[in-house]
């Protein structure tokens, strides 16, 4: 490779402002969320039993699974990182892959969930949930608007990581140019922080 | 190319590191899913957001390189985080007279 190369390649990179950019934004999804938490923990001051009845309800079996398999993904795609880091293009492909499938398996989970929830009756606007005190009507109110808002997050970040898959195919990402798989990392890995909270709040605080 | 190579590699850490990780993180989701069940009164929910706590950071720092990073990542982090718990304080703080 001659010198000019080099300086083509490395004149227009700047790894470290691509993932401070992605830092950037993703503080921005923290008070996204975080606005969501502060109403959460309002209304739950102030109708305490009607939280405390209406999180009885939750499946806590499915909340713990989904909390496992979005932990999981979480190291798969940290390794697919390291992978690709090393050189090892196959793992790494492989080890997204992985990362998408539980990303997949979390929703087909929430889909039962909620599949059960609805027909139970809890669904926003039901006859049976607006015959319930306002304490429980909220609490499922922010049960769907956040773990809802956070299911779009995980399509997004699937979409994201199907991308990398075939940015991986392609060569575009590879062993000297990662920075596009470590911001996508980066906001699977927020998906999976946020969920850590949402999970104790939902399901195991009763 | 080979001299340009280095600067990328410098933050490579094995794959074992985050094996280690990902089997504090299961146990503790397995310890608050079952401390949840035992009541603590008032601490259920200070025990089950310090286990929250503990998890992001380990997610943060340790998954996402935040500790590899620039000290502006993390100051970046940190102040972010603490005007969030300025708003939750003021917001009680406001609440708690009614």
């Amino acid at each position: 490779m001659t010198t000019e190369n080099e300086v083509v390649v490395h004149a227009h990179r700047d790894d470290v402002g691509a993932r401070m950019g992605m830092w950037l934004f993703l503080l921005s999804e923290f008070l996204l969320f975080g606005g969501l938490f502060l109403m959460y923990s309002i209304y739950r001051y102030n109708h305490q039993h009607d939280f405390h009845i209406a999180a009885e309800g939750m499946n806590i079996f499915l909340g713990t699974a989904n909390t496992i398999i979005l932990l999981t993904s979480s190291l798969t795609m940290a390794l697919a990182i390291t992978a690709m880091q090393k050189g090892n293009k196959i793992l790494s492909l492989v080890l997204q892959i992985v990362t998408f499938l539980f990303g997949l398996a979390f929703l087909v989970n929430k889909f039962f969930e909620w599949s059960a929830e609805f027909k139970e009756g809890n669904y926003p606007g039901s006859p049976i949930l607006t015959a319930k005190p306002s304490g429980q009507i909220l609490y499922y109110g922010l049960y769907y608007t956040m773990v809802g808002l956070h299911g779009v997050h995980v399509i997004v970040g699937m979409t994201i990581i199907a991308f990398m898959i075939r940015f991986t195919i392609k060569g575009i990402i590879n062993k000297d140019d990662y920075v596009k798989l470590e911001n996508a990392g980066l906001y699977w890995h927020l998906v999976d922080i946020i969920w850590i909270f949402l999970f104790p709040l939902f399901y195991l605080i009763t | 190319m080979d001299d340009n190579k280095t600067t990328h590699i410098k933050h490579t850490p094995g794959y074992g590191i985050y094996i280690l990780v990902w089997l504090a993180l299961v146990t503790l989701t397995a310890l608050t899913a079952t401390v949840a069940g035992i009541s603590f009164g008032k601490f259920s929910i200070a025990v089950a957001l310090v286990i929250a706590m503990i998890k992001s950071y380990l997610v943060l720092s340790e998954f996402m390189h935040l500790k590899f990073e620039m000290k502006a990542f993390r100051i970046f982090v940190l102040v972010a985080i603490l005007f969030f718990l300025l708003l939750i304080v003021l917001l009680f703080q406001n609440y708690s007279y009614y």
